[in-house]
């Protein structure tokens, strides 16, 4: 059982505008970077194969494949640095630690598209992404291409 | 009169810096202290001021100790502890005034002193992080021994002092130079970076660091 004034200590640290995030999300980071004295953001797209801790002290994975270099990163969820933080799509995963990803690549390493309560708008976005395949090549190779032929029934 | 609280840790959380930083804190509970009793150089040969930290019960506390709070005309107070101060800093400091955490500020660096949790017995490896044997090559039932534990014929004997097996924990422990994150005085919280010895609710006695201009000791 935690203290009380644990607990309202680090809830002053609780960003609310940073949106839930599950394992088999893909997600955009957007993290401000200081270089010298200039400050901008660099943005970090993966799937997200881990979320860790509650509160204040949660933190989340995010891997992705870059120039066929698999880089995972670790952030503070509630960080200051973090600028925002967009959920892209989400996986249907069957665990809470995606660390199979990492023995796979390419068409192996993709993700089943969730079907999430609000299936309606957030559904017809995904689709209308999937239709057009200007993804940027950096991200493309672990890109989990949604497996839309299951999903399509249920939609029409 | 800045120079020592008592309060109880609270546990440990982390915080972020306005930079980002993520920085790791001991919560410090210290509700106000009460002045006990006066220690004066013309009585006791030395100047300091007796603090007393958490009110209790009065069947709480030792019929000795229960008198000399009475005398003081102060609650009952579970701990009470002397903090040495200059002959000076006596003046102004009333029996009966209290002592918040206000006497800290943001930045400043305190020495926490506290009973450290206990281990029990403890082997060479986990008390004095020594190495132990080697695990294979004929190794033969002495794993995480000392090894040798001296010479031969001369001297003849274990010199005193030798690393050995033994109880580990539960004494006292202090830790120097902790930075004062935070100040919250409504609620009596201290933030203090880094950790504390002992476990969650035990008695800190928190000084002004011996290694800074602020608590060099005068005395």
């Amino acid at each position: 059982m935690r203290h009380k004034s644990i607990e309202r200590i680090e809830k002053r640290f609780i960003r609310s505008d940073i949106p839930v995030i599950r394992s088999g999300d893909t997600v955009r980071v957007h993290s401000r970077i200081i270089e010298g004295d200039k400050e901008r953001i660099q943005v970090f797209e993966g799937v997200v194969i881990r979320a860790n801790g509650g509160s204040n002290r949660a933190t989340f994975t995010v891997r992705k494949v870059s120039y066929g270099i698999g880089v995972e990163r670790v952030f503070p969820l509630h960080s200051p640095r973090i600028d925002k933080i967009e959920v892209v799509r989400s996986g249907r995963v069957r665990r809470a630690r995606l660390y199979y990803l990492r023995d796979r690549t390419g068409k192996a390493a993709r993700l089943r598209a969730r079907t999430v309560g609000d299936r309606t708008r957030a559904a017809v976005e995904l689709e209308v992404e999937q239709a057009e395949p200007s993804e940027p090549t950096e991200a493309k190779a672990e890109e989990p291409v949604e497996d839309t032929g299951e999903e399509r029934p249920s939609e029409a | 009169m800045k120079k020592g609280l008592l309060g109880r840790k609270i546990g440990m959380t982390q915080i972020f810096a306005e930079d980002g930083k993520c920085i790791p804190v001991t919560v410090v509970e210290a509700k106000p202290n009460v002045v006990v009793s006066l220690r004066t150089p013309e009585r006791d040969g030395y100047a300091a001021v007796q603090l007393g930290y958490d009110e209790a019960k009065e069947k709480h506390i030792s019929r000795p100790e229960l008198g000399h709070t009475k005398k003081a005309g102060v609650p009952p107070c579970r701990h009470l502890r002397e903090v040495r101060v200059g002959a000076d800093d006596l003046q102004g400091v009333e029996v009966g005034s209290l002592v918040g955490v206000d006497i800290f500020s943001t930045g400043m660096k305190v020495d926490a002193t506290a009973q450290s949790k206990g281990k029990g017995f403890q082997g060479v490896m986990k008390r004095h992080g020594m190495k132990g044997m080697r695990a294979t090559h004929g190794t033969h039932e002495s794993r995480r021994n000392p090894g040798s534990i001296g010479n031969c014929k001369s001297p003849g004997r274990t010199f005193k002092n030798k690393r050995l097996p033994g109880h580990m924990g539960n004494r006292r422990v202090t830790t120097q130079n902790l930075e004062i994150v935070e100040v919250d005085s409504g609620e009596n919280v201290l933030l203090v970076q880094g950790t504390i010895p002992g476990s969650r609710g035990g008695l800190v006695f928190l000084r002004p660091a011996i290694k800074s201009t602020e608590g060099k000791r005068t005395a």
